[in-house]
């Protein structure tokens, strides 16, 4: 208990932090190192994150002056650092944050991904008003989770101008995840120009920061690969449809510098060890527009967790973190030397890199990157009889083409329950193929705690994540049945326009696909069918229905949203207290997108039943149709929306209503 | 000697605005010009709003901006736009002319309401005011048209006018992007312009009265500032070409251009 008494104390990350010292040798190969030619230049140091313990805490954001590119730029920074301090707190804690805006502009602090009242979630104009400048906002709320989260602003653009922050938050019980030393690697991009000047160049020229176009050039190359009929053929289509298939991402290396910790690549953050040590690293994607690729090379990494809950390890080199998401994996060197930790853009247009060295200035090769992946016609969700006709398809990705194909199905028929459709997943459950199993861990639970019924739920929300002392809620056989019967969605119906420019004729699971540009590239990368989560989930109701939601576009004009509707003029997606639904999503774009819910879980069904992952963000590809389990156990309007800063900026936005 | 000046003067005008345009610290190896200059007009979120879909933006496309040179003479031609508005409701200004010889022709400036047309991806619709502002007799005009991308990425707008004086006039833009590699564009283009009636005020002819056609190589520096060169091939034809005949000009020309190609 005299963790509730501490007050907000300041203190070093367990390792040493100091600025690695470029030495003229080192300078020398960071050199031939940077990307796109740019002049290697003394790099200011930044004022590096710290971390702040304890259940007290006093932030402050305001504008200071960066040095990223060998520009001075403004930044928005938290106590002074860009990103802010790393916030240490404990499960089971009530936190307060005394946040002060010294900012000209209103400004906001989201917790993300965490399981909070309405009122402190920290989105403006949704669930608070936002902190005025010169005031203070003091959020104040239980811890009920464990985890790696972050934390970011909801204002504006602030969060691509360096308001975020890391959280871990140790759990009450000893952590099952056994290491000696952690770090956290922050994710972001940086880019000198003003956001509004990105966002107002995407409108009035999507490919902007594109220099990936198709062109002659790149034409000679693929037809001296591919043939001259076949590429001219799909040039050709892609061109009817205005499209292209180097759309990978909108904002690019062209204007992004990619850091790790707030630091440039050629800055090189470093974290020391010591061979033999298990190191656990504690990767957030804190970016505004890009997706990473991430691999150690040499260094096989074990995740045990993804966004804040334990995951069944599985060892991969090489993994994509969508925005918003995190990704603890575990590494344990055991030579003597320094290893690059490598976070490549889905586009290849630039690289975050820091370095595990066991001594300050020690640096490991970084490797090239790899190719730059394409689109292609089944990530325009065409169908596949037109797309047989067209070749070249090397990208195509036919793993899983529906839920019912996905791999977990295989091994372990209660998974099979999660992944097929409503209504043979919930007549199987009927039949009691899946029973046995829970009714045991229901009496057992009813034993324990009676409270855990359904009828008294209401009592006990929020749901507590998923532990290893977390009893499951089963529901009783006549709610079931009622629910069976009420599960239906009415599927929306699109139409191109000016807000969407194309709809998926074909869309598939693609849970067992790695994403673009990381299949059959030789290295073991992790999929969304991997994720098996370590705890049973605690609400073990099937949904009472189904709410479908198309991801919808229009790239030209840089209009998103969702079934084609922009944020001011929807409905808010209302949900009913206590009630539980399957959310499913329909990407009708060639684009990804991470989807993000903020205040409660959601269940990724991705084949493993009541091992499905608990998730906050989750990445939609190019025409896929994903669906996940959402118990609406916290009341309060919620933010949902793309986590693309400008996604979210231009319409990919939903108020959800949860009473 | 005079041409020689003018030119001069005309490439000292260019240069001038290239160096204003360009930022001071704007470096030509990473394509997005790093800004230090003012941003983009955007309008605050509203203050209920979590975010802020109904920005307004402001942009300006100098797409023409060029001196047209041949043996004869030298001219010197604009063309640009300018928007402001959100993604639904824009208001439009278009602005061409011609300076030639001290004297302002095919002076041509729209005010236009630009509007996405309900299911389709992407055309919009224009209506508006279109004044005929130069050295010859004002026009003015109700112009109702439509602007956007046809498939294979060709530039299109065709518009159709109304005059004071109960004439009809017609105008089709159109052109397209060829990239040569990511920064080398090769864009032709296309202009014709049709009237109902006869306007000898301004010298126009019923029917096809005129066509300017090019052809540009641009270089992208970065997006905003793309130095050009090209050819020109501008024509006359039916009663258009009787007027000029009869005041002793030629009726068509071919000239190299060189220009930039400028946005805001």
């Amino acid at each position: 208990m005299s963790r509730n008494t501490l007050k907000s104390r300041t203190r070093t990350r367990p390792l040493s932090r100091r600025r690695f010292l470029q030495t003229i040798a080192s300078a020398g190969a960071i050199t031939a190192l940077d990307w796109q030619g740019l002049p290697a230049f003394a790099n200011t140091p930044q004022a590096r994150p710290g971390m702040i313990e304890g259940n007290h805490f006093e932030l402050a954001i305001e504008s200071v002056p960066v040095n990223i590119t060998g520009h001075q730029r403004i930044s928005t920074a938290i106590n002074g650092s860009t990103p802010g301090p790393t916030l240490r707190w404990r499960e089971g804690d009530t936190i307060t944050a005394s946040v002060t805006n010294r900012l000209k502009v209103p400004t906001s602090i989201h917790w993300h991904g965490m399981r909070i009242p309405t009122g402190m979630d920290g989105v403006p104009g949704l669930s608070f008003p936002g902190i005025a400048p010169g005031q203070t906002f003091v959020y104040s709320f239980p811890v009920l989770q464990n985890g790696t989260y972050w934390y970011h602003s909801h204002s504006g653009f602030q969060e691509q101008t360096g308001l975020i922050g890391a959280i871990i938050i140790d759990r009450k019980e000893k952590d099952p995840i056994e290491f000696d030393r952690e770090y956290v690697i922050l994710l972001s991009d940086w880019s000198d120009s003003n956001p509004q000047t990105i966002y107002s160049n995407l409108k009035q020229d999507s490919d902007y920061y594109n220099y990936h176009r198709p062109s002659l050039a790149s034409f000679l190359s693929e037809a001296k690969q591919k043939g001259f009929g076949s590429t001219l053929s799909e040039r050709l289509m892609w061109a009817r449809m205005n499209m292209s298939p180097g759309d990978i991402a909108d904002v690019t290396g062209a204007t992004y510098t990619f850091l790790i910790n707030g630091q440039a690549p050629n800055t090189n953050w470093t974290g020391l060890f010591q061979s033999g040590e298990r190191i656990r690293l504690r990767f957030i994607n804190g970016s505004s527009m890009t997706f990473f690729d991430i691999r150690i090379p040499g260094l096989p990494m074990t995740v045990v967790q993804s966004d804040g809950n334990d995951v069944e390890p599985v060892t991969v080199d090489e993994f994509r973190i969508g925005l918003a998401e995190t990704y603890d994996v575990i590494v344990q060197p055991k030579e003597d030397s320094a290893y690059t930790i490598f976070a490549q853009t889905e586009d290849r247009s630039g690289y975050a890199r820091g370095t595990l060295a066991t001594r300050e200035g020690m640096i490991a090769p970084v490797p090239a990157m790899d190719p730059r992946p394409t689109r292609t016609m089944m990530d325009m969700g065409m169908d596949m009889s037109k797309m047989a006709r067209m070749s070249g398809m090397s990208g195509m990705k036919m793993a899983g083409m529906d839920m019912s194909s996905m791999p977990g199905m295989k091994k372990d028929s209660k998974a099979d329950m999660q992944g097929m459709d409503m209504s043979s997943m919930q007549g199987m459950k009927m039949d009691g193929h899946d029973m046995p199993d829970k009714k045991m861990q229901n009496n057992a639970g009813l034993g324990m705690m009676p409270g855990m019924k359904m009828g008294s739920r209401d009592g006990k929300t929020p749901f507590p994540q998923p532990g290893p002392s977390t009893m499951p809620i089963i529901p009783d056989a006549a709610t079931s049945a009622t629910n069976m019967n009420s599960a239906n969605s009415t599927p929306v119906k699109m139409h191109p326009g000016p807000k969407v420019a194309m709809v998926a004729t074909s869309t598939s699971g693609q849970l067992s696909n790695p994403g673009a540009g990381l299949d059959n590239n030789g290295r073991r990368v992790l999929t969304y069918s991997d994720l098996r989560a370590r705890y049973r989930g605690v609400d073990q109701r099937p949904p009472n229905r189904e709410i479908e939601l198309h991801l919808t576009g229009n790239m030209e004009r840089f209009i998103w949203g969702f079934n084609g509707q922009t944020y001011p003029n929807a409905d808010p997606i209302n949900l009913k207290l206590g009630e539980r639904v399957r959310i499913i999503l329909i990407n009708d774009t060639m684009m990804e997108h991470p989807i993000h819910l903020h205040g409660l879980w959601s269940e990724l069904e991705n084949g493993h039943g009541e091992f499905n992952p608990y998730k906050h963000t989750i990445i939609v590809k190019p025409a896929e149709r994903v669906s996940y389990l959402v118990s609406a156990d916290t009341p309060g309007e919620w933010a949902y929306h793309c986590h693309l800063l400008f996604h979210m900026t231009s319409g990919m936005f939903r108020k959800v209503v949860v009473s | 000697m005079k041409n020689a000046i003018k030119l001069l003067r005309i490439t000292a005008f260019i240069l001038f605005v290239a160096a204003f345009n360009q930022h001071a610290n704007a470096q030509a190896t990473p394509p997005d010009a790093p800004d230090t200059g003012p941003t983009p007009a955007i309008t605050q979120p509203m203050k209920s709003m979590p975010e802020m879909e109904n920005h307004v933006f402001l942009h300006a496309m100098l797409d023409q901006f060029e001196g047209r040179t041949n043996t004869q003479s030298t001219a010197f031609r604009w063309d640009g736009e300018a928007w402001t508005g959100t993604d639904m409701n824009r208001l439009w200004i278009k602005s061409e002319g011609t300076i030639d010889k001290g004297s302002m022709s095919d002076g041509d400036h729209e005010a236009l309401y630009d509007r996405p047309i309900p299911h389709m991806r992407y055309f919009d619709a224009q209506a508006g005011l279109r004044a005929d502002l130069d050295s010859g007799p004002t026009r003015l005009w109700a112009a109702f048209g439509i602007e956007g991308l046809s498939p294979y990425s060709f530039e299109i707008a065709p518009t159709l006018y109304i005059s004071d004086g109960g004439h009809i006039g017609g105008r089709i833009e159109g052109s397209k992007d060829l990239l040569i590699t990511q920064r080398l564009i090769l864009q032709p283009q296309a202009e014709l312009n049709f009237y109902s009636k006869d306007d000898p005020g301004r010298k126009l002819g019923s029917g096809l009265s005129d066509l300017d056609s090019g052809l540009r190589l641009r270089y992208e520096i970065n997006r905003k500032f793309a130095p050009y060169i090209g050819y020109v091939y501008t024509g006359e034809y039916g009663d258009t070409a009787t007027y000029t005949r009869q005041s002793g000009e030629p009726t068509s020309s071919s000239t190299f251009v060189f220009g930039l190609r400028l946005w805001r």
